[in-house]
């Protein structure tokens, strides 16, 4: 058996295999369901119901969804380039950060001001703690996987410094937990009395950015290009290393953005449960999209309606909800395997 | 060859059927080799050469047909088979371990290293009585990595034979050899099949196919086309079967050289891996002239070409581009200062596999001339890019495909139309002809003369002396990163040059007085 590669693959090639691959996460989950005694179809219909079901579990959902859609964008722009940003967890941290240091009234700024402040400032915070790794691997060739992994453990760990120490909230009784934003750094909600706040619109404006970016303008191009064949980029011109660094500036900012918007759209004040991994799940996220931007919003919302309605189904029949994980954790196993059939075929020799 | 074959059939395929989707890379390829017999297996780039022996070394499966080893027929997808049925295989491309020795080279594959059965002392006698009946001379104890290129095929050579190969194939064996080493090859192999020993050698290099072969089978579009004794053919049939039709090379007519529009001077480069870097160069490129740099792979060929490109800065010695010196170099200051580079590698540095054909149009000149605050023109590009389609006869379907879908011709003519479109005073061009069909070359090669003739100072480096020697006005010979003096067209024979590539006459000469 080996593997050839597809010069031209067919529509049918690139969509079949996709395909095949949701549906094998289906079938895995099915058996899973029947494992731990409940009814596959039952099942399935509690967490379609749990996510889509009524009106506050499409909110849930889509608010689920916003901070993996920035998170995702943050992966599929940096990946897109080659530069393997494994630290959006950090990142988005960091733009909560700063968005509680600016947003809880200690400033003194016009009310108008603060909300694009916040915003600002938390891309900025993304930004530079992802530009750290970039010029590490520009300049001295360190290998950013691995910096932007173990920054996230260290960035965490001063998070939680911070949350006891400067950052603590005087009236918060003791817990690890930050003072709340002033509402005027809170993200208004979209319609007034539902759940779903801005943050969700300004997911899918970014989205619709980077696709722009992306497709449209010089830096686009030159990202695109430098991810595909750096050497053959570098020779033709093109700034390999500045571009990688725009690249992070980029990556980073929207990784921030999540955290902003984590923050001022949904929790209102910072605490170390603010992320349950949504800079890794981005990377699912990213992965399942084939890192593109607009693929990034349906991919995360797929992985949004797996886990609340997972929430929702367990709570009603006795199946665990760990099986969205494993729905997530297999649908990303045969997506990757997917990609790989339509770009190869196997042949018996 | 004044040897005969002797009567006995070794190797014997037939009908051998190959597709690969709707390509066909072999049709019903039939031939018999003989015991003492070399066989020189003749093609241009494409023809299904390659693909014919990796069928017959199990790399690949035949759709249809049969290969017969020693009257046995030899069981396909079974790469370990014809190796050990005695067919030893000769890759352009070396296949050793830089750090083990020669013959932990040569046994590796045969014994396990740590073999309690293998016995160094007796290895290396073996290797011995071998390298001097074939007149192969290397020390069985030299690391490969110390290894000139020449020696390392001599390992490789040495390899099969350590095996008892009975059928040694040769693919381009001569393509990163000086002269010297060539005729030292040849001498070789009428050694070796004096003994017994059968040859497959493939080529594109027509005298040495009649130099040394009996039979020459001549493929085309994956069928075999002709078959001649060399005997009775000639150079310029064999050219004729290999592409279809009568062969008309460019014409040369004589150049009239102008001012030096880029001038080194006492530049050195700092040596790349096993690449030396340029040491002490003084080269001057002239305008309305082709100068050839002629030279054995690895001598500093890459350091020169980087350096023209814009990838790399003089660590010591100047460089002057129409009597101006350069500061701040880049490869962007190069495009912007008009030196147009096709590089040595279309595949990987010359093109992005995966972009359409605009977006590798573009990929030089986007900056300045496709792009407005940041926004990209596409309808420009693609404007851009259709008439580039036209003008330099890229056949392809359209400027949206991607360029991977392009045959390598196709490809070096999107390149040329992109660096030559604006009509650049200095070319650089490495290696433009590599792996291209006859009719591609003569057009690479018409397109640089036209170049010339309107001006420009064109630099080509080439591993084929016969490509320098038909092209340039002025040869100068690399190596190890030293230049030879400029030798006009016509003054050097290319034994002469052969010597010079060496590594003969620098001391003497030493800095070159260019």
């Amino acid at each position: 058996m080996r593997l050839e590669p597809i010069e031209a693959p067919s529509p049918a090639r690139r969509i079949v295999p996709p395909a095949l691959a949701i549906s094998a996460t289906f079938l895995v989950a099915a058996a899973l369901a029947l494992v731990a005694g409940g009814n596959p179809f039952a099942v399935f219909g509690l967490i379609l119901k749990g996510a889509f079901g009524s009106k506050f579990a499409l909110l849930e959902t889509l608010n689920s969804a916003t901070p993996l859609i920035f998170t995702g964008l943050a992966i599929a722009v940096a990946f897109r380039a080659k530069l393997w940003n494994i630290g959006a967890e950090a990142q988005l941290y960091g733009g909560a950060v700063l968005t509680v240091v600016l947003g809880t009234g200690a400033l003194g700024l016009p009310a108008y001001l603060i909300l694009p402040l916040c915003g600002l400032a938390a891309m900025l915070a993304g930004a530079l703690l992802l530009l750290g790794p970039a010029l590490l691997k520009t300049r001295l060739g360190v290998d950013e996987v691995v910096t932007t992994l173990l920054f996230n453990f260290i960035f965490l760990l001063f998070i939680s410094y911070l949350l006891e120490g400067p950052l603590k909230d005087p009236m918060g009784m003791g817990w690890p937990k930050s003072a709340r934003l002033t509402p005027e750094a809170r993200l208004p909600r979209i319609v007034e009395g539902l759940r779903l706040h801005w943050g969700f619109a300004l997911a899918l404006i970014a989205a619709l950015l980077v696709w722009v970016i992306n497709t449209r303008t010089t830096l686009g191009y030159e990202m695109r290009a430098v991810g595909q064949n750096a050497e053959a980029a570098g020779f033709a011109g093109i700034p390999v290393t500045r571009v990688i660094l725009k690249t992070a500036l980029l990556s980073g900012g929207l990784a921030g953005l999540a955290g902003f918007s984590e923050v001022s759209g949904l929790k209102g004040a910072l605490t170390l449960d603010l992320s349950p991994g949504f800079g890794y799940t981005g990377i699912v996220v990213a992965m399942l999209a084939l890192l593109h931007p607009l693929g990034v919003v349906l991919a995360a919302l797929f992985v949004a309606a797996i886990f609340v309605g997972a929430d929702s189904m367990s709570r009603a029949v006795g199946v665990p909800s760990y099986i969205a994980d494993i729905m997530l954790a297999s649908a990303l196993l045969f997506m990757v395997l997917a990609i790989l059939l339509t770009k190869f075929r196997l042949r018996r020799d | 060859m004044t040897t005969k074959p002797e009567a006995q059939v070794v190797l014997r395929l037939q009908g051998i059927t190959k597709r690969f989707g709707p390509v066909t890379a072999n049709e019903d390829v039939s031939f018999d080799l003989h015991r003492g017999e070399v066989i020189a297996l003749l093609g241009e780039n494409g023809a299904g050469k390659t693909t014919l022996m990796n069928i017959l070394f199990g790399q690949y499966t035949a759709d249809a047909g049969a290969v017969e080893l020693f009257g046995q027929p030899l069981p396909p997808g079974a790469p370990r088979a014809a190796l050990d049925a005695g067919v030893g295989m000769v890759h352009q491309h070396f296949t050793l371990a830089d750090n083990l020795t020669v013959w932990e080279n040569i046994v590796l594959g045969v014994d396990h290293l740590s073999a309690l059965s293998l016995k160094p002392r007796q290895v290396k006698s073996r290797i011995r009585t071998l390298s001097e009946r074939f007149h192969l001379k290397v020390d069985p104890n030299a690391k490969v990595g110390r290894l000139t290129v020449g020696e390392r095929q001599r390992v490789e050579i040495l390899k099969a034979l350590y095996r008892d190969a009975k059928i040694l194939i040769l693919d381009e064996p001569t393509a990163v050899l000086t002269p010297q080493e060539a005729e030292a090859l040849f001498a070789t192999l009428k050694e070796a099949i004096a003994t017994g020993l059968s040859v497959i050698f493939i080529s594109h290099k027509l005298h040495e196919v009649m130099a040394i072969s009996h039979r020459v089978l001549v493929l085309r579009h994956g069928r075999l086309v002709a078959e001649r004794n060399t005997e009775t053919t000639n150079r310029e049939e064999l050219a004729a079967l290999m592409v279809g039709a009568e062969v008309s090379a460019p014409s040369i007519t004589p150049a009239a050289p102008g001012a030096p529009l880029l001038e080194l001077r006492q530049v050195s480069t700092p040596d790349h891996g096993a690449a030396p870097g340029l040491k002490s160069l003084n080269l001057t490129l002239a305008a309305g002239q082709i100068t050839g740099l002629a030279g054995v792979s690895g001598n500093g060929q890459a350091a020169l070409s980087d350096l023209l490109s814009g990838l790399v800065s003089p660590a010591t010695g100047e460089m002057a581009l129409a009597g101006q010196k350069i500061k701040n170099w880049s490869a962007r200051s190069a495009i912007a200062q008009g030196i147009a580079r096709i590089p040595e590698d279309r595949h990987k540095t010359g093109t992005i596999a995966d972009f359409d054909l605009t977006e590798n149009a573009i990929l030089e000149t986007y900056a300045s001339r496709f792009s407005r605050r940041g926004w990209m023109d596409w309808t420009r590009a693609r404007a851009f890019t259709k008439d580039l389609i036209q003008t330099y006869d890229v056949r392809c379907p359209g400027p949206d495909i991607r360029i991977r879908l392009l045959s390598g011709g196709n490809m070096q003519k999107l390149i040329l139309g992109r660096v030559l479109e604006e009509e650049p005073q200095i070319i650089l061009a490495n290696q433009p002809v590599r792996g291209l069909d006859i009719g591609a070359v003569n057009y690479v090669h018409g397109e640089l003369t036209k170049a010339r003739d309107r001006g420009a100072a064109v630099l080509l480096i080439s591993e084929d002396l016969d490509e320098i020697m038909q092209l340039s006005d002025v040869i100068h010979v690399i190596s190890e990163g030293r230049l030879s003096p400029a030798f006009a067209r016509g003054s050097m024979r290319p034994d002469e040059l052969g010597a010079w590539m060496a590594g003969h006459g620098f001391d003497a000469e030493a800095p070159n007085a260019a």
